[in-house]
């Protein structure tokens, strides 16, 4: 393949994922800015070694690949901080701006609920809920994203689902 | 949780972790940031020609291209070198001097980046 071949390729891919590694990064990071700068890293990186990528995917999606580099480039920038985010999803510009309505304020309340709830699992168990509900991997894409076998990524999406339910009636959700 | 309140409750989550579009500014900045690096790469290539290397002045694109075409956060060793290059400059005896430590410049801010990563 050759490098125009390979640039249009990169191209699609981006154009395909762009709102997935942005969305992940956002709720991995919980805040625009660092979502920002670790999608943009997440991409230039991919760029780096997009051709490798293409050759061993033997035709797979690259989609649990790009999410890799953001989840390995976000525990970068987590263990250089040497902190945790301040406060996961700190912005709720962008869920408000999803539930305009006023008969929608009870709902919205709720999912405000889930979304605390989500920051306070561990973090394999909030990415594992993020890729499946945010992004709508089904499990083997999840599982390669995580490095983890099929059957091990069911039960952690299983029990992380279990986890926040408990931490939601806990914290008043009822569920 | 029985299996309807079970169903209820991962479609709430769901409308809770709705995916989020990326600001537009980061869409234009990255796709600029992509396209700058792909065509600055294949420019330099392309004009890659012998004749250019007889003016030792132009060692360090040609080199320093070949380095992006392998890796995109090499774009960094171009704005590395050449911020560097006014300081040899002054410091070189003759324009051959200059031109290899331009281009001594250039595999040492390549191998950083190859360490780097």
């Amino acid at each position: 393949m050759d490098k125009r071949e390979l640039d249009q390729q990169f191209s699609e891919l981006y154009r395909a994922h762009l709102r997935d590694v942005y969305s992940y990064a956002y709720y991995r990071v919980g805040n625009h800015h660092d979502a920002e700068d670790l999608t943009e890293q997440t991409f230039l990186q991919a760029y780096r070694h997009f051709e490798r990528a293409m050759r061993e995917s033997d035709g797979r999606p690259l989609r649990p690949w790009l999410i890799r580099i953001a989840h390995n480039l976000a525990a970068n920038l987590y263990r250089d901080r040497s902190r945790r985010p301040q406060t996961a999803i700190e912005d709720t510009g962008a869920l408000s701006a999803l539930h305009t309505t006023e008969d929608l304020v009870e709902g919205r309340d709720e999912l405000a609920r889930i979304l605390d709830g989500v920051k306070e699992l561990p973090d394999d168990r909030r990415e594992a809920l993020i890729m499946r509900f945010a992004l709508g991997m089904d499990n083997r894409e999840i599982a390669r994203a995580m490095g983890r076998t099929d059957g091990a990524t069911k039960v952690l999406i299983h029990r992380a689902i279990k986890q926040l339910e408990e931490i939601v009636a806990a914290n008043g959700g009822g569920g | 949780m029985s299996e309807p309140m079970a169903i209820e409750f991962e479609n709430l989550l769901r409308q809770a972790l709705t995916p989020v579009e990326p600001p537009e500014d980061l869409s234009q900045r990255l796709e600029t940031t992509l396209t700058s690096l792909t065509e600055l790469a294949a420019d330099e290539l392309e004009g890659w020609e012998l004749r250019s290397m007889r003016d030792p002045r132009n060692w360090a694109r040609p080199v320093a291209a070949a380095a992006i075409g392998t890796a995109a956060g090499a774009g960094l060793v171009v704005l590395r070198v050449r911020a560097q290059q006014k300081k040899r400059r002054e410091l070189s005896a003759n324009p051959f001097q200059y031109a290899e430590q331009t281009v001594r410049a250039v595999g040492t801010e390549v191998r950083k980046l190859v360490h780097r990563h």
